[in-house]
């Protein structure tokens, strides 16, 4: 058994490969399903229903979904470069940390600057924090050839434990009865809401707005143009004189920097505040994002949309017939694995002998 | 510094450093193995997680603890297998591939706990491995079996990988798979036969966790382990005899800074000391990064007449 490269892509495998991918993946979840003892039909109704069947679904699929965005992002830059950013949990946690260090009320009434200057500062902060976290392992790849991975998914536990310690110590909310959470942002700080009475908040314009601003600078910028070819073939794009090491590092103060607003973007849309748990793994649902996009920034927001649908809607489901909503990652692993193996079937076919 | 001498003085600090090891030694077998064949496997950390939990089910429903054991095993060489579909017969990106192996055997893990026992607070035991009181060496004696085979399995991996025509042939594979095809070795069959016996490995490695070290399967137990074998493999060079001393190495700082944490002068947030282990593994990296001979294949998908 071999793959052999098709001459052109085939139509019919472009229709067929995505229905064999949501076929596969509604296949394992349907087992799972019924070794939960729940009645199949009613389960995927009340799953698609709490994650896109009302106003109100809609407005917590989207709200779900502007982290999903900005870290899907963070690593579609990077990994269009082949710089495998595994980092971006920390790089969000370090974005929400430095968007309270500047935005918040420390000793009661934080930074007495204006709010019109204040707020840029603080997203500048999370983005610049961001953007640093991934500096290091970049440089290190670069310079030293030590496997990012390792060093990015590594940074991750360190992060989160400085976290816990800050959440501890410096930057504890003295208010919040013991409870490890973070002060909050100075009022006037936080996002405004898109739609009344839901928690949908303007960070979906700049999840939409950045996304739309990656795919130009992937189209029209020497740097996007760099970046791409940096992806294809690293030894060809060195030889025709793509500057490595510089576009490596500008990939990585990208990437980290929009997984760093994800954090701030976060804080100031939704809790305002730090706690340890704001990201139920954000980060690392960013590469899914990524790959089910295709490496494609607007494909990002569709696939954002996606996941944060089958998240929140199998919270809903879950109140309702019990199934376990860890079904939801199931279903978003299924997926993941299902339509590359589909996308490839579109560029290769099988030859049996 | 007295404090220090205290704790390394203490039988049961290096009784601790064996058993934090052990997980170690035999995730970091895997990864080798997989590695030196040319594959990376970020599946690790979940399949530790599959591993630990199949193991564990096994047990708490009436079977032996080695039936346990075997399970652990076996679930780990068939999410192996699934990667190894992926990254050798389809040439799929290695660390995506891996990364939704690690996503997909968690979140099944985790669901299947929670289908199983939709309501406990506390989480169910079972009665695990006992230390081999009968063996008359100090330290090893006070570990269970499942030590004992991590241990041996360092010099039966090096003498197969170094002195059989099987290594010989796996190695070459990892090195440079075009030559191998030529001598007739077949790099799919090899790499693949690889990655299931590693991802075996991994599998027994979490079982270690949930049937020796605990007797319980809690969410988050292997706490990125599987991470940190991944970047043992790369300091102790691919070679086994420098992984054990690796882990041993990692498992003496970690075991070193539970006991300050717990000597409490609470000097620096606890936090810090859990830090270590981390800081430590990327300074390793970064040590030993200008000399590491990575296999060289390591993470080139082959595909036959294709170059």
């Amino acid at each position: 058994m071999r793959l052999e490269r098709r001459q052109a892509t085939s139509r019919s495998a472009l229709v067929l490969a995505p229905i064999c991918a949501v076929a596969f993946t509604m296949l394992v979840s349907a087992l799972l399903v019924l070794w939960a003892g729940a009645p199949l039909g009613r389960t995927y109704a009340l799953l698609v229903q709490g994650g896109f069947g009302s106003v109100f679904a809609w407005s917590e699929t989207l709200t779900r979904a502007i982290p999903l965005i900005l870290t899907g992002l963070s690593a579609t830059v990077a990994f269009k470069a082949r710089l495998f950013n595994i980092g971006a949990e920390g790089q969000l946690y370090a974005g929400a940390l430095a968007a309270v260090a500047v935005g918040g009320l420390h000793g009661g009434t934080g930074f007495e600057l204006p709010l019109w200057l204040l707020f840029p500062l603080m997203m500048l902060a999370a983005a610049l924090a961001g953007a640093l976290l991934l500096l290091g392992p970049a440089l290190m790849k670069a310079r030293l050839g030590v496997d990012e991975v390792v060093t990015t998914l590594l940074i991750n536990f360190i992060v989160l434990l400085g976290v816990s310690a800050l959440l501890d110590g410096a930057m504890k909310d003295p208010t919040a009865m013991g409870w490890p959470q973070s002060v909050s942002l100075q009022d006037g700080l936080e996002l405004g809401r898109l739609v009344a009475q839901t928690r949908v908040h303007t960070g979906l314009l700049w999840g939409v707005a950045l996304a739309v601003l990656v795919w130009l600078m992937f189209k029209h910028t020497v740097l996007g143009f760099d970046i791409r070819a940096l992806g294809a073939n690293a030894r060809a794009a060195a030889f025709a004189g793509v500057p490595v090491t510089r576009t490596v590092v500008l990939v990585a103060l990208i990437s980290g920097a929009l997984a760093g607003l994800a954090g701030a973007i976060e804080v100031a849309g939704r809790t305002s505040y730090v706690t340890l748990d704001m990201s139920p793994g954000y980060g690392y649902s960013g590469i899914v994002i990524a790959m089910l996009a295709g490496l494609h920034p607007l494909g990002v927001l569709a696939a954002s949309i996606f996941v944060a649908g089958v998240l929140v809607g199998a919270d809903t489901m879950s109140r309702a017939v019990g199934v376990p909503t860890y079904i939801a990652d199931v279903i978003v692993a299924a997926s993941l694995i299902s339509v590359l193996v589909a996308a490839l079937f579109t560029q290769f076919r099988l030859r049996w002998k | 510094m007295s404090e220090i001498t205290d704790i390394l003085g203490n039988a049961a600090f290096w009784v601790a450093v064996l058993r934090i090891a052990t997980p170690l030694i035999l995730g970091t077998l895997g990864v080798l193995l997989c590695e030196r064949a040319g594959v990376l496997n970020l599946g690790i950390e979940g399949i530790m997680v599959a591993g630990a939990f199949a193991g564990w089910l096994t047990v708490y429903a009436g079977a032996p603890l080695w039936a346990g054991v075997a399970v652990a095993a076996l679930v780990g060489a068939m999410f192996g297998l699934l990667h190894a579909l992926l990254t050798v017969a389809l040439a799929l990106s290695q660390h995506v591939s891996g990364l939704g192996i690690t996503l997909l055997a968690t979140a099944l893990s985790y669901y299947g706990y929670r289908v199983s026992f939709p309501k406990v607070n506390t989480p169910p035991t079972i009665t695990p491995f006992a230390p081999m009181e009968w063996l008359p060496v100090p330290i090893l004696s006070a570990q269970t079996e499942l030590t004992l085979f991590a241990l041996l399995l360092v010099p039966v991996l090096a003498y197969v990988l170094y002195r059989t025509p099987l290594g010989l042939a796996l190695r070459m594979v990892g090195e440079n798979p075009q030559a191998a095809e030529g001598q007739g070795v077949s790099v799919a069959g090899m790499r693949t036969g690889a990655i299931v016996a590693g991802s075996a490995l991994m599998g027994v490695a979490g079982a270690f966790l949930t049937l020796s070290a605990f007797n319980a399967f809690f969410f988050s137990m292997v706490n990125g382990r599987g991470w940190i074998c991944v970047a043992l493999v790369v300091f102790a060079s691919w070679r086994p005899g420098k992984a054990l001393l690796g882990a041993l190495l990692f498992a003496f700082f970690d075991a070193l800074q539970l006991r300050l944490q717990q000597s409490g002068d609470a000097l620096l947030p606890y936090q810090l000391y859990l830090m270590l282990p981390y800081l430590l593994s990327i300074l390793a990296l970064v040590l030993v990064a200008r000399k590491a001979s990575y296999p060289q294949a390591l993470m080139k998908p082959y595909r036959k007449g294709e170059r």
